[in-house]
């Protein structure tokens, strides 16, 4: 059937998958929870502009956020209810940043505002499709959380030989896309076929694990000739972007480049299935698939609203707060750690693993033995990088592509003196981030400086030159007129002075 | 780091047996002195003493060294090169995994530098002095046992031999030769390599090393071998004569002071054999290996800079 051929990536790794723990029970629908917080950005790019106010009713589906900008999105109400608060809460942020959200406290009747459906996508222009996604508020449900529309447009505007959708989920333990293809295979052959449309795509294949038979066997009865099913080993990172560009393709995306500069867009399987919503029946992206595993003692998979706090989620499996648990959101190897269980669900939030408090050995120096440098899927050197950038030697780390890390946390797992490579490599490249930015920003205030110099130069000039001037071209009778005019006045002043003095002597 | 401890112990056992009570208490001495130095420095460094004395890294350097060491050296001799290779060599480069040279080795050719004649002395395979004549020796007198101590290894024996102006046929009649290498001391070689297969087996090195390690050094024995089998030993000698085996599975593999990088490390094993040949066969010493792994550790900074792999999608 597969008429593609499986190439192969460079490292990776074989990990014990946990799956079964989560994927082998249908998912629950979660109920409601008691407040949702809804982050202004749950993307890549800008965050949008919030357009209602406190106490203010909304429906679902409401648009309560524009977005600013082109890469941007607009935020929709996931439920009904009124706007409790707009201001800074936790959200999924490795570096634990507060930032704007609006807060809904839901009125428990889930009421959904107007929405209309396409009859026929077919007819319509790709454009508008992609614009109907755009307002559908979908971004990408993998990992990065790149705004759909802009890798669909990016397409329109290029050539595209290639679709992918890409089911695979290499990481330990999550099983969303899994039981999402499962539950609803036919939502996401359509939405393939709606997101094939607005590319306008030659090919399109969807990529999906070996170890994932059950979804398999969903999604073979729905397809036909327009799309290929092909089955890519069990290694991970194999569902990063790159690495399974390489696998289908045999083909590297170019270092600092896109894959739509070869003609290939990749989108998620939750992605196909938020485009399948958004068009046929107009629903915007208010929910999602979420495994919650780990240490809990019913671990499955939950359908719930954008903005739902991940206690609630947590607590519908069992979970009890239990001091040495640590509350992972996303898979083991790449996921990060929260402290607060407060923060919402957003649209790429895929798993929220607890496990047991991790029993990591102490960090001993560096070896350089090199296991790093054998599973890195990037083929970087991980233990120079290390070297690097523990001495914060920038020109070293871009030499040594320290911006290709894909952060897939390969090289941490196999390290001999459990040495958290990831986390060193994220900090430094903050620390180039930072740099690079206060650089402008010092270039910037430089020029500023350099020019109100200037302009006060110029003003002095001119000050000095009116002066001048006045004194050159004035006339010695119109100066001496003035002259003359003055001690009048003065004389006359005088006289009044006097007379003044006089009247009152006299009184 | 045990594993490889571990993997050494059927070499120095039968090296034990073929050399004496020397080969023991010098492994000893050696773990002591390392050991304790180690400690200091850790100390005074303020690093945690536990956790890195522990790691084994201190325990396979001393046994190192004390393997390349004669048996019957005095005891300062193993001093002063554990001190040289653990306090110079690796704390006053930064410790555990910052240093250049190889510690083992760097001590071990310091010592030979500076005690050339204490380092000379084996004794004839299977004739070795008692247990309470070695300790005389190793503290130190051994001017009245000079008898016992007169060996020569095979490689010296080669060296003078050919100086000599005689012919491989006629050097090799000498008792010190064996099957293969030197007589007795070749089963110390296949020992280590014995071990070294361990190694690979328990993924604790890599085969590629060796492997290239010891294919090069094949190669260019067999070439000089054939051009002329009179005055160049054969492959096979070369690998199971002094320290090829040694080298091939316990120095070079060490990552710290080799090139990081896949293709740099394949290199840096070449280049180490090379080295080695040359100074072996045109070189005033009998052995090559140690000043061969210490030219190769200062290559390997360029090594690495040469032998960045190209990532994924770099033009």
């Amino acid at each position: 059937m597969s008429s593609t051929d499986i190439h192969s990536f460079h490292g990776g790794l074989k990990l014990e998958t946990y799956k079964s723990l989560s994927n082998n029970l249908s998912s629950l629908i979660s109920p409601l929870p008691d407040k949702i917080i809804l982050p202004l950005k749950q993307h890549i790019g800008h965050p949008a502009n919030p357009l209602v106010k406190i106490g203010e009713q909304v429906y679902k589906g409401q648009i309560i956020a524009e977005p600013d900008g082109y890469v941007s999105l607009p935020v929709h109400a996931t439920t009904s209810g009124k706007i409790r608060d707009i201001g800074l809460y936790s959200v999924p942020d490795p570096l634990g940043i507060k930032a704007p959200c609006i807060v809904i406290e839901p009125d428990g009747m889930d009421t959904w505002i107007d929405i209309r459906g396409v009859d026929n996508y077919l007819e319509m222009d790709p454009v508008t499709l992609q614009n109907r996604f755009r307002d559908a508020g979908i971004s990408g449900l993998g990992g990065a959380g790149f705004p759909a529309h802009v890798k669909l447009k990016e397409g329109t505007q290029t050539e595209v030989e290639l679709l992918i959708i890409n089911a695979v989920e290499c990481e330990p333990y999550i099983t969303c896309d899994d039981r999402l293809i499962r539950e609803k295979p036919d939502y996401i052959v359509a939405g393939t076929r709606m997101i094939l449309h607005a590319v306008q795509a030659r090919k399109c294949i969807i990529a999906i694990e070996e170890d994932m038979p059950d979804a398999v066997n969903a999604l073979l009865p729905l397809l036909d000739d327009d799309i290929e099913l092909v089955k890519v080993p069990t290694i991970y990172p194999q569902g990063s972007e790159k690495q399974l560009i390489k696998t289908l393709t045999g083909k590297a995306v170019p270092s600092g480049g896109l894959p739509i500069h070869m003609g290939i867009v990749m989108h998620n399987v939750g992605t196909a299935a938020a485009a399948y919503r958004a068009v046929s029946r107009g629903e915007p992206l208010v929910s999602r698939y979420i495994t919650v595993t780990g240490c809990i003692p019913s671990p499955r998979n939950l359908q719930v609203l954008i903005g739902t706090p991940v206690r609630h989620c947590a607590e519908q499996c069992g979970y009890s707060e239990k001091s040495g648990n640590s509350i992972i959101l996303g898979g083991p190897m790449m996921g990060t750690l929260v402290q607060n269980m407060h923060v919402p669900v957003i649209k790429t939030t895929h798993c929220i693993l607890i496990r047991n408090k991790l029993n990591q050995g102490t960090e001993m120096p560096c070896i350089r033995c090199g296991n790093c440098a054998e599973v890195c899927p990037v083929e970087l050197l991980p233990q120079q990088l290390y070297w690097f950038s523990r001495s914060s030697d920038h020109n070293k780390l871009k030499q040594h592509h320290l911006f290709e890390c894909i952060e897939c946390g390969c090289c941490s797992y196999v390290c001999p003196s459990n040495i958290p490579l990831v986390h060193y490599y994220r900090l430094a490249k903050n620390e180039i981030n930072q740099r690079d930015l206060s650089i402008t920003k010092a270039s910037e205030s430089r020029y500023r400086y350099l020019k109100h110099q200037e302009r006060l130069k110029h003003e002095k000039k001119k000050k000095k030159l009116s002066v001048e001037q006045l004194s050159i071209s004035g006339k010695p009778n119109e100066k001496k007129a003035y002259i003359h005019e003055a001690v009048r006045r003065g004389r006359a002043k005088r006289v009044k002075k006097q007379q003044v003095r006089k009247d009152q002597k006299d009184e | 780091m045990l594993q490889v401890s571990i993997a050494l112990v059927p070499g120095i056992l039968c090296y034990a047996w073929i050399m004496g009570w020397g080969v023991i208490l010098q492994c000893l001495l050696a773990i002591l002195f390392a050991t304790t130095l180690e400690s200091i420095v850790l100390l005074i460094r303020r690093i945690p003493v536990k956790a890195f004395l522990f790691d084994g890294s201190t325990v396979v350097t001393a046994l190192l060294f004390a393997i390349c060491l004669s048996p019957y050296a005095p005891w300062w001799a193993n001093l002063a090169g554990i001190a040289f290779g653990v306090v110079v060599i690796k704390h006053c480069y930064g410790g555990l995994g910052q240093n250049i040279f190889n510690p083992a080795i760097a001590g071990y050719v310091f010592t030979l530098l500076c005690f050339p004649m204490e380092l000379s002395i084996y004794p004839d395979p299977g004739n070795y002095p008692g247990f309470l004549d070695t300790i005389r020796i190793i503290n130190g007198n051994f001017p009245h046992y000079p008898d016992a101590i007169a060996g020569a290894t095979v490689l010296s024996t080669l060296k003078s031999g050919l100086h000599d102006m005689k012919m491989i046929s006629e050097i090799s009649q000498s008792p010190v030769f064996g099957v293969l290498a030197g007589r007795s001391t070749e089963w110390i070689a296949a020992l280590w390599f014995a071990g070294g297969i361990f190694l690979i087996v328990r993924k604790i090195i890599k085969w590629q090393v060796p492997v290239v390690f010891l294919g090069t050094m094949f190669l260019i024995s067999l070439v000089f071998y054939w051009f002329d089998s009179s005055h160049y030993p054969s492959p096979v000698f070369t690998l199971f004569a002094g320290g090829s085996m040694l080298a091939a599975f316990f120095i070079i593999t060490e990552p710290v002071s080799s090139s990081t990088t896949p293709a740099g490390r394949l290199l840096f094993a070449a280049g180490t054999a090379i080295f080695a040949y040359i100074i072996r066969t045109w070189g005033n010493y009998p052995d090559g290996i140690a000043f061969a792994v210490l030219i190769m550790n200062f290559s390997a900074p360029l090594l690495d800079r040469l032998t960045r792999p190209r990532v994924l999608g770099e033009r």
